[in-house]
């Protein structure tokens, strides 16, 4: 198995801690080798700052990127965005030496150098892969009963280009981590659909985020779900907080938990809400908490 | 938001500029697009836009893209369409344009190496979970986030976000 250094970008450690917490317990328990990537910063966030300046992104995706391969480890993201980031400057880095010497000229101003030794790696394709829903169907329990909507986000697939590639319209490698935990994995309209937040919508355009948010619950409340299952925390933040902003403009009833994946494993691995953080969710379901005293 | 400087998108994008007037207009992109089902985004409209008019720079729908990758993935004549819209966006905010929003992201990244920075709120959560309440990133090593704003300058993007 590969050693891997953690990743934590900026709106999991600074907005949704509970799913730090439930990587490093869920890691743990599965015995992977993961050290904190220490000093690292924002990925750059590839849906605002990308569009802003690609050099300034470039330059700091490599810099995190190099902080992992000092520590001749890949570098783990628990955040679509922040493996979009990374994963694509990597692959461009490594493709390019062209790009990959501009970065480098940026880098040589802070004693650093990335040399393209080293894979950026997403949570849930690294457990797929490196441990596989087998091993965490033995690991776990307490297997879940749960009907589960599955939200893969964009950036976990696309661009597929440099991505070790499942299928992007059809995938199933996520369905099989969360069915690994004994719950069921929903079919839902509309299920490959984004959840509005990337591109900087949510930042600059909150309404049509929230255009696109309120569609999706939508098609997952016509299936009927005990919850939503993402990778990502700007997935989890607007379909978690999405659902309070829609209920308080709109009038509407929204009320189905958010969980990251790790936060899910979490639970079948027999940790409480509390220490998961589930409860620290902007939406509270009383209900759904009841279901794991 | 006008655009003062370059009549010619097309030619100052770097990598697709040429690759977009490959665009047959079969519409598979704003068939695929998930904002334009609820915006005003056109995606096809926006890349023939990008041909012939500079004021696509400052159209509103080059903000309403999630960038989702769909129509990227899907465009039949395998035109990077997503990056195409980021050079886009790219050369208007050269120009100043810009959302208030987005430059205030830009400047948490200056100021704190985090677009999304910690608060009081999620300290006293990260406590009550029993991690240290700051997490072990630029918040915990002021040298790290030095790194990062000589990296900043050295890029030109406290310039870029500089309001004149």
């Amino acid at each position: 198995m590969a050693n891997v250094s953690l990743f934590l970008g900026c709106v999991i450690p600074n907005r949704y801690p509970g799913i730090e917490k439930s990587t490093k317990l869920c890691l743990d328990k599965l015995e992977v080798d993961c050290i904190d990537l220490e000093g690292a910063s924002c990925c750059p966030a590839p849906g605002v700052l990308r569009s802003f300046d690609k050099a300034t992104w470039l330059a700091l995706a490599g810099r995190n990127i190099a902080l992992s391969e000092e520590l001749d480890r890949d570098l783990l993201t628990i955040c679509n965005g922040c493996y979009g980031s990374l994963a694509d400057a990597n692959y461009e880095i490594k493709a390019d030496e062209q790009v990959k010497k501009e970065v480098n000229s940026h880098l040589g101003l802070i004693g650093r150098n990335i040399k393209g030794s080293h894979d950026v790696r997403h949570i849930t394709e690294f457990l797929h892969k490196e441990v596989g829903p087998g091993k965490i169907r033995d690991v776990i329990t307490r297997p879940l009963e749960l009907r589960v909507a599955v939200h893969y986000g964009c950036h976990l697939l696309k661009p597929s280009k440099g991505r070790v590639g499942s299928s992007v319209e059809r995938p199933s490698f996520f369905d099989e981590l969360v069915e690994a935990t004994g719950a069921e994995s929903v079919e839902y309209p509309d299920k490959m659909e984004c959840c509005g937040a990337g591109g900087g919508v949510r930042s600059a355009l909150p309404d049509e985020a929230l255009a696109l948010t309120g569609h999706k619950l939508s098609m997952i409340e016509s299936v009927g779900v005990d919850c939503i299952v993402n990778a990502c925390p700007f997935c989890h933040m607007q379909l978690d907080a999405g659902q309070v902003d829609l209920n308080g403009r709109d009038g509407t009833s929204h009320n189905i938990p958010v969980l990251h994946y790790t936060q899910l494993l979490g639970l079948a691995l027999g940790f409480s809400v509390e220490e998961l953080g589930i409860d620290l969710n902007e939406m509270k379901n009383l209900e759904f908490f009841k279901k794991f005293v | 938001m006008s655009v003062r400087n370059e009549p010619n998108v097309l030619s100052r994008m770097e990598k697709t500029g040429s690759t977009i007037l490959k665009c047959m207009h079969c519409g598979v992109c704003s068939g695929s697009c998930p904002s334009g089902r609820h915006t005003s985004l056109n995606v096809r409209k926006l890349l023939r836009k990008a041909c012939n008019d500079p004021a696509v720079l400052s159209d509103d729908s080059l903000w309403m893209c999630t960038t989702c990758y769909n129509c990227q993935e899907r465009c039949p004549r395998g035109i990077d369409i997503v990056d195409a819209i980021f050079e886009m966006r790219a050369l208007a905010v050269q120009e100043g344009i810009i959302y208030p929003e987005h430059r205030k992201v830009g400047e948490l990244l200056l100021e704190h190496g985090h677009a999304v920075p910690i608060n009081e709120e999620n300290r006293t959560k990260r406590e009550a979970l029993g991690l240290d309440p700051l997490p072990p990133t630029v918040h915990s090593f002021p040298e790290g986030l030095e790194e990062v704003k000589k990296l900043l300058t050295s890029c030109g993007f406290d310039e870029l976000m500089s309001e004149e």
